[in-house]
């Protein structure tokens, strides 16, 4: 592959394939860890990180898995790096390891990360396939973090944890119906960008 | 008294989808009609109530005995993953009828964070249903599933109800499918915010 179409792996997971926005994957974690800005994108890393982990891998070893026990066998190698994650995150970033609480565990069950090993990684190159990682993690994160800052602003009055307006700000933004809401509008304002609709 | 509070708390209050975001994907998935997400719901609350007891031993008996708790992830999914396998194996042979109802359904179950979430949930949360915060025993945390499996059954009955009726309605074009699908999730999230303190 020439060097132009390496970059283009990366801009298609941000634009192209961007799985918040235009894939609507991984849902779950989207709309539950993103009350502030900084919770997004500690989120948006900790998922990136596992996903291109486990990309490399699954691509590297792909070929010596049988066909019929290949998704066990792709879900344990994603447990497991969830896991590392895991335990990092409790020992040097315990707040937020308290903020992200039970999605942490749940990203084994993101269905980006399966899907990007099921779609991509099995029959490409490793190096292809961390490029493809790296493009659709920080497609995840920009939209997580863009999230994050919206309900942010609306519903604390604050961006990335300064503050610069007096009082508590519209609360619901915070809580569960903010984040329905914030990701609708953002994701017909993503399609009106991009010309999809 | 506590097992009612369960319910409540599990089916209004803290409604898995519409507070939790626990299975938002299946949610915006297979609720377009109201009888595809009946069955979903009746394959979620069958699998998570024995996904809760399996995984509730294997804690309990296993992992906290061996001191491997940090293994908890990994064989969590494991037990869930061969578990679906073996329920929808097990209805195939026993009940045909049943497997029309539910079969496709099943393999779906796997990727349904519902089934880790709550099954992770029971062993790592202490609750306060008026007798003070404490783990939930094994009764307890069984019927918190299936409380559990019930709220997100009626949100995916009364959301894909809605959007029965959205189907004739005239939606913006960038509105269209997602995205006004969302929309309808948040507002239905502030009617269920009005259930909170009940518990």
């Amino acid at each position: 592959m020439s060097k132009n179409s390496k970059l283009q792996l990366i801009v298609d997971g941000i634009v192209k394939n961007n799985p918040t926005f235009v894939l609507v994957l991984g849902m779950c974690p989207t709309l539950g860890t993103t009350t502030s800005a900084i919770n997004g994108l500690g989120m948006g890393v900790a998922t990136m990180v596992v996903l291109i982990l486990s990309n490399i891998t699954i691509s590297a070893i792909a070929r010596f898995i049988p066909d019929k026990v290949r998704i066990p066998s792709y879900i344990v190698v994603i447990a497991s790096f969830v896991t590392i994650v895991q335990l990092l995150l409790q020992a040097y970033v315990p707040v937020l390891y308290d903020a992200l609480g039970i999605f942490l565990p749940l990203i084994v069950v993101n269905c980006i990360i399966l899907g990007r090993a099921e779609a991509f990684a099995n029959k490409n190159s490793v190096g292809d396939s961390a490029l493809d990682g790296v493009g659709i993690g920080l497609g995840f994160t920009l939209a997580l973090t863009a999230i994050g800052l919206v309900r942010e602003v609306l519903g604390s009055g604050s961006a990335f944890g300064w503050k610069f307006l007096a009082g508590d700000g519209m609360l619901a933004f915070v809580l569960a119906p903010g984040a329905f809401i914030v990701l609708a509008y953002l994701m017909v304002v993503f399609r009106k960008i991009t010309k999809n609709a | 008294m506590e097992i009612l509070l369960i319910f409540i708390s599990a089916i209004f209050v803290n409604n898995v989808v519409l507070s939790q975001f626990l299975g938002v994907c299946p949610f915006l998935g297979v609720s377009k009609k109201v009888g595809t997400a009946a069955g979903m719901t009746a394959a979620v609350t069958f699998v998570m109530a024995i996904a809760t007891l399996v995984t509730y031993l294997l804690q309990y008996y296993v992992l906290v005995p061996l001191h491997i708790e940090f293994l908890q992830t990994v064989s969590f999914i494991l037990v869930i993953a061969s578990l679906v396998q073996m329920v929808e194996i097990i209805i195939k042979k026993i009940s045909p009828s049943l497997y029309q109802a539910l079969g496709i359904f099943l393999p779906l179950i796997t990727t349904n964070c519902v089934v880790l979430g709550v099954a992770i949930q029971v062993v790592t949360n202490e609750y306060d249903f008026g007798a003070g915060a404490h783990m939930l025993g094994l009764g307890h945390s069984i019927l918190f599933a299936i409380a559990t499996a019930i709220g997100y059954g009626l949100a995916l009955i009364l959301f894909a109800g809605i959007r029965e009726q959205l189907e004739l309605s005239n939606v913006p074009k960038a509105f269209k499918g997602v995205p006004i699908a969302l929309l309808t999730a948040g507002i239905m999230a502030l009617a269920f915010m009005g259930f909170s303190g009940l518990v």
